[in-house]
């Protein structure tokens, strides 16, 4: 507890010191202080133009619950183009609340928040900004250098769970939020957005709330828009949409053309079309003892084969994959990895 | 009671070592100019260390062995120290041991020098150990010099896809490769002692990869000795196809230049020059050369003892039945770049493999396009030992200069 403390005084101690970091231009000291949310805020009740979003198919982060807030500044609009990237105004906050249940299988019930992530927008790039929340959930803290906690719960299965939980520091925000070398954010993307979302107990799609709200360019037409599958449903697209889907959101923030694991030649991102860029038949290039004895990243029809089912089921942290923000094995995903190999035609 | 005792969060109170989170603030806020010093002695680490967006700064300990950072208790993150998106970034004179991937990786870095830095699994050679010790990918300007690495079970100094290196006066053994320069272009390798790995010296060029076509590779000056390690590798990983008693493997690249070193006692090939078909692995990537050309190995001393190769790889077995114990010092796998070969089936001079001058060197080309077929029959296979074929000289490759800070 001291030394937990220690971290976050420490912080922004030392913060004050090196006040020409640029990330502290724009980080204030406690989340409370940006307006995000009334008091008390750990309720998360948002105001000041707050939104609070979803998307279609969520990063496995041990568990934990996510909620999630965009604000754009007043009279700014995201703007979007024929390929449905979006363009985010200079001054967009995206916010990111981790949290766990105590009881997972209550959703209502008790919950305690563990770190606020924001990226801003700034008229260079996007800043991510780690908070960690106090004991006594009034606020949460400034801390550059993240930190750790374990935590435990009661799982959806109604058994005991605990985890060394990991709140990344600046520089591990960036990793994944990195591509050609500018941080981005990863999820709120056109098809990942494209969903409805229920607001005051009115359910509607949330780009069209968005462009309703005056925060989002419209559309020309919005029924054709794409939408990333939601892999937790198996009655949502096809078995591999579902496992694209899956692969896109926990792995392509790194396994793309300008990510940082494009090194491996491996790209996983929904729009990949190559085969053997998926990792059929790929030899590893770096993977070291991540290779756990096997030749290739996917062996079609043999799941047991592949180097890509072998890392997502690890929690060595020389083996794992992904490399951040993981210690307990996802094993829903694993599974439908694992089904989506199998379902592979076998043989070159 | 129990219940919500049970429920409750328990928080840890020494899950961040003090060194630990002191040193990753002064790396997040790090300025330009700024030297980050680490005391003396061992200090466990629990996560990767990382540096991102910096410019200009130096990671100073108090010596190779003064300032160890211990990652045998790693709980998070697949590198010891990562250095990612900065510029002239020094790393000098401390050590860093068992971490559960690779030691220390660089990328996306222009000016990276490495001096007095060792990286090490303390355990010795095993599958388990991290694959890369000194790891810089996609960066440019890199300079390593005075350094160490041990154990890696994959290659202890391993420069990939980056341009303008040099390696010099550092020592690598106990790895699989002890030094490699992957899909990279201007290298310079020299001074180094490079002895007790499964192979030496490697320079590949390999498929799927976003950087390829590395080139103009220069190896000089280099003890090269007694490379006869058991490939420990993982399976799956391309440097476990390395031979064991391998000196140096130059793989289906171009415009390399290899002199004045001394190679002694590797057990199966002092040298071997050959195409990513040896590998025996097929690859889909249309712009892939699978081919050497424009190699030029001269003026260096070969020595080798009476020693029978390895029998845990095809082409050793094949050399133990040939010439049982007295193993040729070069080897050519006889696969020229088609684009080179002319009407008359002749390459020109600048596109072969050329040998000069090089002290006591047998030669083997095991001519691979006329021997496929009879690949797994010895016996049967027609190999060209006289190094005659290889009588030309190339023009020497420039020096590789670096624009280095520090």
């Amino acid at each position: 507890m001291k030394h937990w403390t220690h971290v976050w005084i420490g912080t922004m101690m030392i913060s004050k010191i090196f006040s020409a970091h640029p990330v502290l231009d724009h980080a204030l000291p406690n989340l409370s202080d940006y307006g995000f949310f009334a008091k008390p805020i750990k309720n998360h009740v948002p105001i000041n133009d707050v939104l609070p979003y979803k998307i279609a198919s969520p990063l496995f982060s041990d568990y934990s619950e996510k909620l999630r807030f965009i604000q754009v500044p007043v009279n700014e609009t995201i703007t979007h183009n024929e390929e449905n990237e979006l363009f985010f105004p200079v001054g967009t906050f995206l916010i990111k609340t981790f949290y766990y249940l105590n009881d997972a299988r209550e959703s209502k019930g008790e919950r305690r928040l563990i770190e606020t992530r924001l990226l801003k927008k700034t008229s260079s790039e996007w800043v991510a900004i780690p908070y960690i929340w106090k004991e006594d959930q009034t606020d949460a803290v400034l801390a550059l250098a993240g930190g750790r906690k374990n935590v435990s719960w009661i799982h959806s299965d109604g058994k005991p769970m605990s985890v060394l939980y990991s709140v990344p520091n600046m520089n591990q925000c960036k990793s994944c939020h990195v591509k050609d070398n500018v941080q981005q954010p990863i999820g709120p993307k056109i098809r990942n957005l494209n969903i409805d979302f229920v607001y005051n107990q009115v359910s509607e799609n949330q780009l069209q709330k968005w462009v309703k709200e005056g925060i989002l360019d419209s559309f020309k037409d919005l029924s054709s828009l794409p939408r990333t599958v939601n892999y937790e449903d198996p009655h949502d697209g096809t078995l591999d949409q579902r496992a694209r889907a899956w692969l896109d959101i926990n792995c392509a923030h790194c396994h793309q053309r300008g990510g940082p694991a494009e090194t491996s030649g491996l790209y996983l991102n929904l729009e990949e079309k190559d085969p053997s860029k998926l990792g059929v038949f790929k030899p590893p290039v770096a993977a070291g003892r991540g290779s756990g004895n096997r030749n290739y990243n996917i062996v079609p029809g043999r799941p047991e084969d592949s180097i890509l089912e072998y890392r997502i089921a690890s929690t060595d942290p020389g083996v794992m994959m992904p490399e951040l923000n993981r210690k307990l094995v996802h094993h829903k995903g694993v599974k439908l990895i694992q089904e989506w190999i199998k379902a592979m035609p076998e043989g070159k | 009671m129990i219940r919500s005792i049970l429920i409750s969060f328990v928080f840890s109170s020494i899950l961040f070592a003090e060194f630990e989170s002191d040193l990753q603030l002064k790396l997040i806020l790090a300025e330009p100019g700024d030297t980050i010093h680490l005391e003396s002695g061992m200090f466990s680490i629990l996560g990767t260390l990382s540096m991102e967006g910096k410019n200009n700064v130096v990671i100073k300990g108090s010596g190779i062995n003064g300032t160890i950072l211990d990652f045998s208790t790693q709980v998070e993150g697949a590198q010891g120290l990562s250095i990612t998106n900065c510029k002239n970034i020094t790393l000098e004179d401390f050590s860093v041991q068992d971490a559960k991937g690779d030691a220390i990786k660089c990328q996306y870095v222009n000016g990276i020098t490495f001096r007095r830095v060792k990286t090490q699994w303390l355990g010795g050679p095993k599958p388990t150990n991290g694959a890369y010790g000194l790891y810089p990918v996609q960066c440019k300007n890199v300079l390593i010099e005075h350094c160490i690495a041990i154990a890696a079970s994959d290659a202890g100094i391993y420069v990939g896809q980056s341009e303008d290196i040099i390696v010099r006066y550092s020592e690598a053994f106990d790895n699989v490769a002890g030094i490699e320069i992957e899909n990279s272009t201007r290298a310079d390798v020299y001074g180094n002692n490079v002895h007790g790995n499964t192979g030496g010296i490697l320079v590949f060029d390999l498929p799927d990869l976003p950087v390829k076509e590395g080139r103009l590779v220069r190896i000089f000056d280099n003890i090269i000795k007694n490379n006869n390690l058991d490939n420990f590798a993982p399976k799956g990983n391309i440097v476990g196809k390395v031979p064991a008693g391998t000196g140096i493997m130059i793989m289906a690249t171009e415009m390399v230049e290899v002199f004045q070193n001394t190679i002694i006692d590797n057990k199966t090939a002092g040298t071997a020059i050959v195409s990513y078909f040896i590998t025996e692995e097929e690859t889909k990537d249309t712009e892939y050369n699978p081919y050497t050309s424009s190699i030029y190995i001269h003026d260096n001393i070969y020595r080798r003892s009476t020693m029978i190769p390895t029998l845990d790889h095809d082409i050793g077995i094949l050399l133990f039945f040939h010439f049982f114990r007295d193993i040729p010092d070069i080897i050519y796998d006889g696969m020229p770049d088609p684009r080179y070969v002319g009407l008359n089936g002749l390459v020109p001079d600048t596109r072969r493999l050329c040998l000069r001058d090089n002290v006591d060197a047998s030669y083997l080309n095991l001519d691979l396009s006329k021997n496929f077929e009879s690949w797994y029959s010895p016996f049967l296979s027609d190999f060209n030992t006289d190094d005659n074929e290889c009588n030309c000289t190339q023009e020497p490759l420039p020096d590789v200069v670096l624009t280095l800070e520090h």
